[in-house]
């Protein structure tokens, strides 16, 4: 594929994604803080958000499996979910956090476990759709193109 | 753009320029400011590091508030501003915003991806500059600057002015002495509280010097000089000129060490505020309020932390608190009172208890922590000492006394006061001149000594230092009428403590807040104990730290109950007659105390001795804000102390006492009849 049709793809995959409420304008602000001398920064980020994001749902699962649900732990985890997620731009992430939060304060179980799978759901969504976008942008680099950032003026 | 690569020399170089000075901003300013980020979320670490790069300002990241602490420690001025998240797994964000302000005194920005007003409000009682809601976006980091810039404003402000003022604010002192006296309108006295606040706030400075004098930072090895000192003078004893002798550091004047003695205190305080150790009068102030308030103890303990966020509490405060639980003792030799018996007046231990149960969940390993950059000697003792369950104001007021290092007169005053608790009457005797409400209500004696306790409490903090400003104090015998309620009562002086001590916990909190100037009105009923202290010691304007005690309070009105409670203390406080309002009032009167706190919660019942519960809670809170708002400025001399942890005794006595279930007949209102809607604001 030549660079320029990678490039709309590119542009084209990028906005869907936008449209489709899996990232947000904190995306965008991410990917504008790239530049030359941190020209890695969004595949850093999004790498560090997946790492930090499944150690979380781990403890998640761990802590709503107890007999006696520590309702405040769980909350804590969520809430930081919720904060690593909405500051990547992972808004379907987020809002399911959001939801999740509620069900925290009214200690309900069954809601949570329910809370727990959405989240997770999205969380895999998102970061299946990020690491195509990355490997479309990684392609892009790797035929001598350069990622068209400009054009996320939507 | 290049501008990470460039940007990192540029900022070095600038950073290191005069900009620390705060006279001369480096042209490249802001570029270079060095800012210290905190978050154990790598993703958001890492974004922001990236943004504060774009920004131009050269970052230091780190994902524990201990490694912060630690790289602040190393390197005081290091930095100039920190930004913080508010949930980490290893330290709550508040806590290390209250260390930087005490140890550092830097700006220090919160961030969170909570924004419920209830966490907002806590960043602001805690003396946070300010709350970026998560997602930050590289538009709110571009202006943080300006937080950097107003500190270091405020900071030159406040040595110019410290000279200036002190002749107004003497006489105006003087006059309103004699309006308190007079006039038994709660209104007036809460005028003219607020204005012996500012007066001796004023004066206070003018001991400070006139001068603008470089600032001075109070390192490890510079405070730790200073504990000893205290502690070789005896926390009673300290007075800054003794202080400077024996600590011989040349270049330090009498004013730094005022100021910092006077955060100090403050810090003090709160440590004993978290341990409940009532019956440690010993160190001058922080412990005697400590003992009293037993439950105050742990909201102590929250306050000097948010004493030391908002920068007021420097090292010195923690010290001073360490000091004074463990000068507990020397409390003890100073008040002749036989403190012991006061405890025994205090027949709310029992709510103290509680409360400081309460507060204990919350602060109970705070006061640790907050010694922890202090290198205090005393501290596990003083803990310990700390710890004591308040039995009695009289221990409080011990230590209030002890606190009046200022003027060892608060202690005779404490012990007066302690005295009158059990008689509720000396309440009248001593409000002569400025409570008037006192008088009557003061009927129970365990109200009374709540209150008194808290009062007394208050009364020594605001003497210690303040001398003068007790007054105000003395007049919220009534606790109950203290103005918290209204929020213009808070700002005078009404510190709200009057029903029992839980009461003067929480009015001594929420005077912090204030601002140590506005004297805690309500600080309960004890007035009329006050009045003997403000006589004896000599009037700081101080009066009120135990003012914002009650104010912060109302800030926090967490607890709808404590509100609730509040409100009965409010309404008690109003009146004067607060005695009645002893369980009742002495919810009341937290909620006096905190009145603005409590305004602003929704508390509807008023009278719920059952809140208690809650009240603990917003004890807590109420201790944590007292402490980030309270000290004002440096320039405040110890009285500040002293005051602040008035408050929180009396607000843990009057919280005790309502928890405790004492005696219900307490919480009847006798007091004039101030219904609680109409405390005038």
């Amino acid at each position: 594929m030549e660079v320029g049709q990678m490039q709309r793809t590119w542009v084209e995959y990028t906005k869907s994604l936008f449209m489709e409420g899996f990232l947000d304008g904190q995306f965008t602000q991410l990917q504008l803080l790239q530049d030359e001398s941190n020209p890695d920064f969004v595949v850093e980020v999004v790498s560090l958000f997946f790492e930090d994001s499944e150690r979380l749902l781990n403890d998640l699962t761990r802590a709503l499996d107890q007999q006696s649900v520590d309702f405040k732990r769980v909350d804590a985890h969520v809430h930081q979910l919720k904060g690593s997620s909405s500051s990547i731009g992972a808004q379907r992430v987020k809002n399911a956090c959001i939801a999740f939060r509620s069900f925290c304060e009214q200690q309900n179980s069954e809601a949570c476990l329910k809370c727990l799978q959405q989240v997770k759901q999205e969380y895999y969504l998102v970061k299946n759709k990020l690491e195509t976008l990355i490997r479309l942008e990684q392609q892009i680099v790797a035929a001598g193109g350069s990622v068209p950032m400009e054009e996320l003026s939507f | 753009m290049n501008l990470n690569n460039g940007k990192g020399s540029m900022s070095t170089a600038s950073s290191s320029a005069a900009w620390k000075a705060g006279d001369v901003v480096p042209d490249q300013f802001p570029a270079g400011l060095r800012v210290l980020v905190v978050d154990d979320d790598p993703t958001c670490l890492m974004i922001l590091e990236k943004m504060l790069r774009t920004c131009l300002y050269e970052v230091t990241k780190c994902n524990r508030a201990e490694t912060a602490l630690s790289l602040l420690r190393e390197n005081k001025n290091g930095y100039d501003i920190v930004i913080s998240d508010v949930h980490m797994p290893d330290m709550d964000g508040f806590k290390l915003l209250e260390h930087i302000g005490l140890e550092m005194d830097l700006p220090v920005i919160m961030m969170s991806a909570d924004d419920g007003k209830n966490v907002v409000m806590k960043g602001v009682t805690h003396g946070a500059c300010d709350y970026l809601i998560k997602p930050v976006r590289i538009e709110a980091l571009k202006n943080i600057w300006q937080h950097v810039v107003r500190k270091k404003k405020n900071e030159w402000k406040d040595f110019e002015q410290s000279g200036s003022v002190e002749e107004g604010d003497r006489q105006q002192k003087q006059s309103e002495d004699a309006d308190y006296s007079s006039s038994a309108n709660e209104g007036n006295w809460r005028n003219s509280k607020k204005r012996k606040d500012e007066e001796e706030e004023a004066e206070e400075r003018d001991d400070t010097s006139t001068l603008k004098k470089p600032r001075v930072v109070w390192s490890v090895e510079l405070h730790q000089q200073f504990v000893a000192a205290v502690n070789q003078l005896g926390i009673d004893k300290a007075v800054p000129k003794k202080i400077l002798e024996l600590m011989n550091v040349p270049g330090l004047t009498r004013e730094n060490v005022a100021s910092h003695l006077q955060k100090y205190r403050l810090y003090l305080r709160r440590l004993s505020g978290v341990s409940q150790h009532q019956n440690n009068l010993t160190n001058s102030f922080i412990s005697p309020q400590d003992a009293t308030y037993g439950p105050l103890s742990s909201l102590n303990g929250l306050d000097l932390q948010t004493l030391a966020a908002t920068g007021q509490l420097p090292a010195q405060s923690l010290a001073t608190l360490q000091a004074a639980g463990l000068g507990r003792s020397a409390v003890k030799s100073r008040m002749p009172m036989p403190i012991v018996d006061q405890r025994n007046l205090f027949s709310f231990e029992n709510p103290k208890l509680r409360f400081g149960e309460g507060q204990q969940q919350l602060s109970s390993s705070k006061p640790m922590n907050l010694l922890h950059g202090i290198p205090t000697t005393m501290e596990p003792k003083q803990l310990a000492n700390l710890h004591h369950s308040a039995q009695s104001l009289g221990s409080m007021n011990m230590q209030v006394n002890a606190h009046g290092g200022q003027g060892g007169q608060g202690d005779s005053l404490l012990m007066q006061m302690n005295q009158s608790q059990a008689r509720g009457q000396i309440l009248n005797e001593s409000t002569g001149s400025h409570v008037p409400t006192l008088t009557s209500s003061m009927g129970q004696p365990v109200l009374s000594n709540t209150v008194v306790g808290g009062v007394l409490a208050r009364n020594c903090l605001a003497e210690n230092g303040r001398g003068t400003r007790y007054n105000p104090v003395s007049h919220s015998s009534s606790m109950l009428n203290f103005p918290l309620n209204s929020t213009a009562e808070l700002s005078g002086n009404s510190f709200p403590l009057g029903s029992g001590p839980g009461i003067s916990g929480l009015t001594s909190k929420g005077t912090f807040q204030e601002e140590v100037n506005s004297e805690i009105k309500g600080s309960v009923g004890f007035m009329p104990s006050y009045d003997i202290f403000s006589d004896l010691n000599q009037h700081k304007s101080h009066d009120w730290e135990l003012h914002n005690v009650g104010m912060t309070f109302n800030d926090s009105h967490q607890n709808n109950s404590l509100q609730s409670n509040l409100d009965v203390g409010t309404s008690v406080l109003s009146h004067q007659g607060f005695s009645s309002t002893q369980r009742t009032g002495q919810n009341r009167n937290i909620s006096a105390v905190g009145k603005p706190m409590f305004t602003a919660g929704d508390t509807t019942d008023h009278v719920n001795a059952q809140n208690v519960g809650p009240i603990n809670t917003f004890f807590t809170d109420n201790s944590v804000r007292v402490k980030s708002e309270f000290v004002p400025d440096a320039s405040c001399e110890t009285n500040l102390f002293p005051e602040q942890f008035g408050q929180e005794d009396l607000m843990s006595a009057l919280l005790k006492q309502q928890q405790g279930g004492v005696a219900p007949a307490e919480n009847e209102f006798d007091f004039d009849g101030y219904p609680l809607d109409n405390i005038p604001v």
